[in-house]
């Protein structure tokens, strides 16, 4: 009996290794930036490529900075949660336009509503890699010292809005 | 009829080939790129190395990275950039910390257990095979059922 035992017991332990194993999502890394300060950026705006955008104007309030793209389909799936953030007016999201055509990003707002106060055009990318973006959407919550608290990967879903982002961004707000 | 054949052999004559263009007007920083590219892992695709992947963020790495290279930074500069941007994720040798330790060891400890394992139980199968001392009248038995050979019935 005992022989059967050890197997089985070390059968049961793998088991569930690879039973938490798969509920992990390996898309999500740890981000080494939350706690560091927002990388600065000064970039062209979507709507009006004659003004710039720079992360410096944006100090002393709590804003929320979402990577995306007209091409990402993440992104479709998260609007309609931006646009009800935008409505409730509690916090101010940022644009932040990820390789993709001025053209098409401007049809694409037209088209589903534009929840973002100012939105800026990464075209090459560059400002995507200084904040660590892989995959869009990413959005992060940045304080009122320019510091990053938090970063979401992948759509923001309600459940992550309620849960984590809105309770982080009121007591950001506070301090 | 035949003129116009030997023409037509002697064209491809005309058509003037260079030799290949080296990718870069600097081989030795194209180089070193690709020596970093395969320690770099590609985020989107993330069992690629950034030298193989095809996805737009590796390309747009590959090109800091070359770009990099370019304003004369070291190796290690170059991987603390992208460390401080993507973590620990990006190098595939992970480094030695404390989160990583198991990691490293992991491998070691496991054949530890084995090989503890197989010692215990070869000491225990040992334990297991005594010898037993025969008497004068078993010997002799033994020595007449080999003499004899097997009966079967």
């Amino acid at each position: 009996m005992n022989r059967f035992l050890i197997p089985f017991g070390l059968f049961i332990v793998v088991v569930g290794f690879l039973a938490v194993g798969l509920t992990l999502n390996p898309r999500e890394l740890p981000s080494p930036l939350v706690g560091k300060a927002a990388p600065e950026f000064s970039l062209p705006q979507l709507h009006d490529p004659e003004k710039v955008i720079s992360s410096n104007d944006l100090k002393g309030k709590v804003w929320l900075l979402n990577f995306w793209a007209s091409w990402c389909g993440g992104c479709k799936e998260e609007h309609p949660v931006l646009i009800r953030i935008a409505q409730s007016g509690e916090v101010p999201i940022y644009g932040m336009d990820y390789k993709d055509q001025r053209s098409e990003a401007l049809a694409w707002l037209k088209e589903w509503g534009n929840p973002y106060q100012i939105v800026a055009v990464d075209e090459p990318g560059r400002v995507g890699i200084n904040y660590g973006v892989y995959g869009v959407p990413e959005t992060y919550v940045i304080d009122k010292a320019g510091v990053i608290r938090y970063k979401q990967i992948g759509p923001i879903r309600e459940d992550i809005l309620e849960k984590k982002i809105l309770p982080l961004v009121r007591e950001l707000q506070k301090q | 009829m035949r003129w116009l054949w030997i023409f037509i052999l002697l064209l491809p004559g005309l058509a003037v080939a260079y030799e290949a263009q080296p990718l870069t007007a600097n081989p030795q920083a194209e180089a070193r790129l690709k020596a970093l590219a395969v320690e770099l892992r590609c985020l989107v695709c993330q069992n690629q190395t950034l030298a193989d992947s095809n996805a737009p963020l590796a390309e747009d790495l590959r090109r800091e990275v070359r770009e990099m290279i370019a304003k004369d930074m070291s190796d290690k500069e170059i991987i603390h950039f992208l460390v401080t941007r993507y973590g620990d994720f990006v190098l595939y040798r992970p480094p030695w910390k404390l989160t990583t330790t198991l990691l490293w060891l992991g491998p070691f400890l496991l054949l530890g257990v084995g090989a503890t394992g197989l010692v215990f139980a070869l000491r225990r199968r040992q334990k297991k095979v005594t010898d037993v001392t025969l008497s004068e009248a078993e010997h002799n038995r033994v020595e007449k059922l080999l003499s004899e050979g097997v009966h079967r019935p």
